[in-house]
């Protein structure tokens, strides 16, 4: 226990300090909101009604930019083989990983939500409805994500590919997300039932993610 | 004769290469007679000749899942029994299913034009099966992303059984996406029982194309042997010193 709480303070404390780059995410999320209305144009009626799935792409897209670094700083210097090695279960390790991760990159993205949310033209429950889908949806596409990382690292093969594996993955999240949002906002539908199905969708990749990255990095790490 | 034994990849090639030319002539005839069936088929009454599209469409569908099973299954042969041919049926597997799904794809937007008056609806079924050619097209690229085919055997055996466990999640989110988006679709599939003058012809084709999927798998696995055996020859005159 006291290994993977380490596990997840170095990893967090990497994150934060210069080089980390984990705040480059919100930097992204921040960008790609404020390019949106550039594309579709100033007509904040059309802003509102796209808001959130203008906000979950974002997300999305930003957390996609960040799963780079989950392994491959450590694959580097030498770490990931002494994890990898280490008495720690993989999967339990690779878990903490990902929620270090998450602490670092993902949560940063719904706390910026309010603020984007100003730029799109989102009232208060709107806007906390989105906050609250991407809380419960961004630890999905981390865990989910996580796989795609390992297998990148193994490979030494980043960047495009990853985007091109992980992205099919991640659209049941996306669907939940934006469905659980428009519910809250206009939809017909009441808002319980997409976002318990998007709490499963997490819940479920927190069991397929660690597992799956896990035997990734043992049968590729040779 | 077990799956054992096929282990070894020159009985492997001296076994396919008996079967293959009987295999090619039972695909070549089965298809011939499901063609003709299909040709000979009456026209609905409502959808008039375009109906025969059915016979290519319906079998390329069914065969762009049950490849992903066949890769699935393989991929389970490369983590869990590291058998030697495993990642070679599953590497060949791969452009064929995307083979099949993307003419299950361009049939279906060619029968979409006349019945529904568009080449693509965002209805369920395309979606998913659109979904389902870009995770193909991804697999692909994994295989020719890395030079070493056993690393990456394994990658790519990962990423399939996450894609297969993931594969019935996605198609329920896609269903359910577009019940909320436009709950009446243009398409009722299922909907009037098929009548026998189509269903003989199509289950014919759906054979026919099956045997299809066995021939072109088994010659590209053998082609993907012989490949990896050129390599090693390379690679072995490649290290040797220079005399």
């Amino acid at each position: 226990m006291t290994a993977l709480a380490a596990l997840i303070r170095r990893d967090i404390k990497i994150a934060l300090r210069v080089g980390g780059g984990a705040l480059i995410g919100v930097l992204f999320f921040l960008t790609v909101t404020v390019l949106m209305p550039f594309a579709i144009g100033p007509d904040l009626a059309l802003l509102t009604r796209l808001g959130p799935a203008i906000l979950w792409l974002g997300a999305l897209l930003a957390s996609l930019l960040t799963l780079d670094r989950l392994f491959t700083a450590d694959h580097d210097d030498g770490s990931l083989d002494l994890i990898v090695m280490g008495r720690t279960p993989l999967e339990l390790a690779c878990a903490a990983k990902a929620l270090a991760h998450w602490l670092a990159a993902g949560l940063p993205l719904v706390i910026a939500t309010p603020v984007l949310g100003l730029l799109l033209n989102l009232d208060a429950s709107a806007t906390a409805a989105v906050a609250l889908t991407l809380l419960v949806g961004t630890p999905a596409l981390t865990f989910t994500g996580m796989i795609g990382a390992a297998l990148a690292v193994t490979l030494h093969r980043g960047g495009l590919l990853l985007a091109v594996l992980v992205l099919p993955l991640s659209i049941p999240v996306l669907i939940f997300g934006v469905a659980a949002s428009q519910a809250a906002i206009s939809g017909p539908l009441s808002f319980g039932t997409p976002f318990s199905i998007l709490c499963a969708l997490s819940l479920v990749s927190f069991v397929i993610g660690p597992f799956a990255a896990a035997a990734s990095l043992r049968h590729g790490l040779d | 004769m077990t799956l054992l034994d096929l282990a070894n990849p020159t009985k492997f090639l001296s076994l396919t290469a008996r079967v293959l030319p009987w295999l090619a002539g039972a695909t070549a005839i089965v298809l011939l007679i499901g063609l003709y069936q299909s040709a000979m088929a009456p026209d609905d009454y409502q959808q008039r000749a375009t109906v025969k599209i059915m016979f290519i469409h319906v079998p390329n569908a069914w065969l762009s899942m049950f490849v992903w099973g066949v890769m699935s299954l393989s991929a389970l042969g490369t983590l869990v029994w590291r058998h030697p041919l495993a990642d070679v049926a599953a590497k060949a597997a791969a452009p064929i299913g995307a083979a099949f799904t993307f003419l299950a794809l361009v049939t279906g937007s060619l029968w979409g034009k006349p019945m529904w008056g568009t080449y693509w609806e965002w209805d369920a079924r395309l979606t998913s099966v659109l979904i389902l050619f870009l995770m193909y097209l991804g697999l692909i690229a994994l295989w020719r992303a890395v030079d070493d085919p056993s690393r990456a055997a394994r990658a790519a055996a990962i990423l399939t059984l996450v894609g297969a466990l993931n594969l019935p999640i996605i198609k329920f989110s896609v269903d359910w996406w577009n019940t909320l988006h436009q709950p009446a679709s243009v398409m009722r599939m299922g909907g009037p029982s098929l009548d026998k003058a189509f269903l003989i012809p199509l289950l014919v084709m759906a054979v026919g194309f099956s045997l299809l999927f066995v021939t072109l798998h088994l010659a590209a696995m053998r082609n993907e042997i012989l490949r990896r055996r050129v390599r090693a020859l390379q690679m072995m005159q490649a290290s040797k010193p220079a005399a």
